[in-house]
């Protein structure tokens, strides 16, 4: 499967997204520049974490605005796999690719440490090489990491299996300690209605080879990867 | 014109100002005398260390780039190079915490990264005033949230480091930034001009009114008003940087320049100074041309400022539109302000007129080496501290209280701001006695850490120097790397007292005896003299960067016990030393006595055993004695151990059971080894030399130390491991 792991002004964990889908997973991967407007005939998109345009006014809001995002969304429009990491998802907030907004994490630091998430929709192009209710240790780094949204709007998504991850304890229960950024329902990752696009806080490239700790991430690329 | 309330603003004395006037052979406007002001400033020229530095050893058959250029380079094979320096912020960081701190951590990266390599680690120590004082409270979190704020926009892991809490630093906090980057060691860029009319270009940020005299201001104390000195901090922007970065990276990948160099210190000035400098010509700039971000600079302004996340290019005249583009790519400006001239002049012109034009060589190379007065104080250190002190009557009382200490205590809270996996090539979580990093592609991984005990080189600063030395590199044995190349940041108080000369003196000839017995080359480093608020001077405090390598990365030695039964072996000797421990502090409130003594070929033997041992993959997890000595040792085996597990020790050393339990004596290390592999380890050290006790089995969830069948200390890991964890989160708790 061809991926394409788009390059904003402050991306940094582009090299790292292509580093595991490319050297790990063996995928052909290309970056696809912001400027630019041409996919590249790929067959997912990732947009990977960092700090495109430094943050500024807030996460995910200037890269929002870049040319390529036309043909991302076309993309996502038409049933392509999207998906958006930490940085990443954010981006997807700003687009209305995806519900809700990010807000600072609740003892306002930066948290950098590895989490265990709990899959919560098993079915999904994204984690169904996983079983439900299986727990994945993975790494966060982010400031703004918890998610909210309106309560009709968690109703909804609730409603309708759009949530995939929650942050949990190691033997997968859902306590408050877990969730470190204090994420209402403990929300680490969800995706749209149609099922495509999926956005994620915690950083599965990070968690893909044993080497660094976690192999758990791969799952999720794995996923991507085989049909349903 | 100028008089001496000009001068001594300028930080100039009047000899140096009547050197100035034979070299350029006239009298200096004011703008030349802001340019020799920057560029004769301590912090740049070194003119009070020049002279002591020259002892330490820079040569080695893999140093590709020793002291004199941006940052040291050392050859680690398969046609890689790594690219480190540290350098200190000390001064903006007590001004202005957050920027201080940030924009040392922008300046380093920018000295790496403009020699052609990839920054891939940043490694901090700190050091602040007692966390009881709301003032060092605030400080630290100023200087955390600046490093984690710059480090983590930039994409570049802050994978290590330390931090110490001491009275002397309240006013003097210290930060000192390493970064080291990976470069193909056939594609290093130096600051060079090469080639009449080649063109020079500004790249990066636009140039404001910030930071002017940085350099200057961290040329001298601290007097009672430090507050106007805030507009001489520098403001720093990552994610320019982050685009600078990438930007620079790709001109250098496509050859298209001939050399770069970074505006820090001293600005615009000190690239445009020394670029020529170090090829011989001269160089000729116009600074209408320079982008600015604010209204009516004056030329003094324009070439002082310290705006960061800004280089200098020189570029054959053909290149140049390429260059532009690359940049205009990144959204940055890239300016052609100049040329490459003959005849040694620095030349710069501002609204059609020559408003500095001096030999280049003046500014940079003829500034005077000062052998400044030295004379040491006279010292008692010939009394023995503990002789008058009883034992203590509780040693798990005095065992909880150091772990619980902050310069011991958990600093969870510190480096869970910092983003260290970024990069993914993170194997070992701050914490370890070293970070380690993975070479993606290859087999080998890289070791690196900063140490620098002051409280020892306080009281014997050259036996200090040693083992600050002797420590990093046994904290490299640990993960089971031997190291290649040394940076070292100097952190002094005025070089104008003859008691601190001779603390600086004495360290570099500690620091230089040790790296020889190591055999390993120092390829540039920091001097940060003036670190003295209202007469009072700092400890003299060297901080060590040492860089090791591992040639295989499954043999990389991990922290923390790992399985019950596993057998508890101490390397070295276990000798009555308590001067300059942290026990000792804690028992009478001071630094004082004699600091540890060190034996550096003993130290190397000791070392030796363990890389062999953990290259032969025989060890289960390695530990270095330091700070709190054996006990704290032992706990923090404990607490980084699998699920905790603890274990119970029998010592039987004839010594004081507090020296033994707390003493620092040096050349120790803690391994634990499958019993399978006991023998072998044994065998392995007296081959060598080297004592090694058997202390006791890994297992249960307690840590018992017993002494000469004694109970010493018996407590359960989870209690001592909250103490521990818990310590610094605490300082600062919000009070309801």
């Amino acid at each position: 499967m061809k991926f394409g792991v788009v390059v904003f002004p402050g991306s940094n964990c582009d090299f790292d997204a292509l580093y595991a889908l490319k050297d790990v997973l063996r995928q052909p991967t290309t970056f696809l520049w912001h400027k630019d407007h041409d996919l590249q005939g790929v067959d997912g998109v990732v947009l990977p974490g960092g700090f495109s345009y430094g943050d500024y006014l807030r996460s995910g809001a200037i890269a929002s605005f870049s040319p390529l995002m036309q043909e991302v969304r076309e993309f996502a429009d038409k049933g392509g796999l999207v998906l958006g990491i930490c940085n990443g998802f954010q981006v997807l907030l700003e687009l209305g690719l995806l519900p809700g907004a990010m807000l600072r994490n609740k003892n306002l630091k930066f948290l950098c440490e590895f989490v265990t998430i709990r899959i919560e929709n098993e079915t999904t192009r994204f984690t169904h090489k996983g079983r439900k209710g299986q727990v994945l240790r993975i790494p966060i780094a982010h400031f703004d990491g918890n998610y909210y949204a309106s309560p009709e709007t968690l109703k909804a998504l609730e409603g309708n299996g759009q949530i995939v991850f929650r942050y949990s304890d190691p033997d997968g229960r859902l306590t408050e300690e877990s969730n470190v950024n204090g994420s209402l329902h403990g929300i680490a990752g969800l995706m749209n209605k149609a099922g495509n696009v999926m956005g994620m806080m915690p950083h599965p490239e990070r968690a893909s080879e044993r080497l660094l700790g976690s192999e758990d991430g791969r799952l999720i690329f794995e996923s991507m990867i085989s049909k349903l | 014109m100028i008089d001496q309330k000009i001068l001594d603003n300028h930080n100039l004395t009047q000899s140096e100002y009547d050197l100035i006037v034979r070299l350029i052979g006239r009298e200096p406007n004011l703008t030349e005398l802001g340019v020799f002001s920057a560029m004769w400033s301590e912090h740049c020229s070194y003119k009070s260390s020049k002279f002591y530095l020259k002892q330490l050893p820079t040569k080695g058959k893999n140093v590709v780039q020793g002291p004199g250029e941006n940052a040291g380079i050392i050859d680690i094979g398969d046609g890689q190079a790594i690219v480190f320096k540290i350098e200190s912020h000390n001064h903006p960081s007590f001004i202005e915490p957050f920027q201080g701190a940030a924009t040392g951590v922008g300046g380093i990266l920018r000295d790496i990264f403009t020699m052609g390599a990839r920054p891939i680690a940043v490694l901090d120590s700190l050091r602040f005033g007692p966390l009881t004082s709301a003032r060092n409270r605030s400080i630290m979190e100023g200087v955390i949230s600046g490093i984690s704020s710059y480090g983590n926009s930039i994409g570049v892991p802050t994978v290590g480091g330390e931090i110490y809490f001491d009275d002397g630093y309240a006013l003097n906090p210290l930060v000192n930034v390493f970064c080291l980057g990976l470069a193909d060691k056939d594609k290093i860029f130096y600051a060079k001009t090469e080639g009449l009319g080649n063109a020079v270009l500004y790249v990066g940020s636009k140039t404001g009114r910030d930071g002017i005299h940085g350099a200057t201001m961290a040329s001298a104390e601290f007097g009672k008003e430090t507050e106007h000195k805030r507009p001489n901090v520098q403001v720093g922007d990552p994610f320019k940087e982050k685009l600078l970065l990438e930007a620079c990276l790709e001109v250098m990948g496509q050859g298209i320049i001939i050399g770069i160099q970074d505006m820090g210190a001293a600005g615009l000035t000190c690239s445009t100074a020394e670029m020529p400098a170090k090829s011989g010509t001269g160089i000729e700039i116009d600074l209408d041309k320079v982008p600015q971000r604010e209204e009516g600079m004056t030329p003094y302004e324009i070439l002082l400022s310290e705006s960061q996340e800004r280089m200098l290019i020189v570029a054959k005249p053909e290149k140049v539109r390429e260059v532009r583009e690359v940049f205009a790519k990144w959204d940055l400006d890239a300016v052609e302000i100049g040329k490459v001239i003959d005849g040694g002049r620095m030349r710069v012109r501002y609204h059609c007129e020559i408003v500095v034009d001096v030999p280049v060589a003046a500014v940079v190379d003829l500034c005077p080496i000062y052998q400044r007065p030295v004379a040491a104080p006279a010292q008692e250190t010939t009394k023995a501290p503990m002789a008058d002190v009883p034992l203590p009557g509780d040693y798990r009382e005095i065992f909880l209280k150091l772990i619980a200490s902050p310069t011991i205590a958990d600093k969870e809270w510190v480096f869970r701001q910092y983003d260290h996996m970024v990069q993914t090539n993170t194997l070992l979580l701050p914490g370890a006695d070293a970070a380690v990093l993975r070479i993606k592609d290859s087999k080998k991984a890289l070791a690196m850490t900063l140490d620098g005990n002051s409280r020892y080189t306080r009281l014997d600063p050259r036996t200090g120097g040693a083992i600050a030395v002797a420590e990093a590199c046994r904290n490299l044995a640990c993960v089971g790397a031997r190291p290649v190349g040394v940076t070292n940041c100097l952190n002094f108080g005025s070089p104008e007292k003859p008691e601190v000369m001779a603390q600086f003196k004495a360290v570099v000839e500690g620091l230089s005896e040790a790296c020889r017995a190591f055999e390993i080359p120092v390829t540039g480093g920091n001097v940060s003299f003036y670190n003295d608020t209202e007469g009072l001077s700092i400890d003299p405090t060297p901080v060590l960067g040492i860089v090791g390598l591992v040639g295989d990365i499954g043999k990389v030695v991990t922290p923390g016990f790992k399985k019950k039964g596993d057998a508890v072996v101490l390397l070295g000797e276990n000798k009555d030393e308590m001067g300059g421990s942290e026990y000792l502090a804690i028992r009478n409130g001071r630094t004082e006595g004699r600091p540890p003594s060190i034996d550096l070929a003993f130290e190397k033997a000791v070392h030796d055993v363990c890389l062999e041992a953990a290259e032969s993959s025989w060890l289960e997890s390695a530990h270095d004695l330091s700070e709190g000595g054996l006990a704290v040792s032992i706990a923090e085996c404990a607490f980084h151990g699998n699920g905790r597990i603890g274990c119970g020790l029998e010592l039987e050393d004839d010594l004081r059971p507090d020296a033994l339990l707390f003493g620092e004596t040096q050349s120790r290390i803690l391994v634990t080894v499958k019993p399978a592999k006991l023998k072998k380890i044994l065998d392995l050290a007296a081959k060598k030399g080297v004592p090694a006790a058997v202390l006791g089995k890994v297992g249960g969830d307690r840590i018992r130390i017993r002494h000469k069948g004694r109970e010493l200390i018996h407590i359960r890991v989870e209690e001592a491991y909250r103490a521990w964890k818990e310590a610094i989160p605490r300082c600062f708790a919000v009070k309801s």
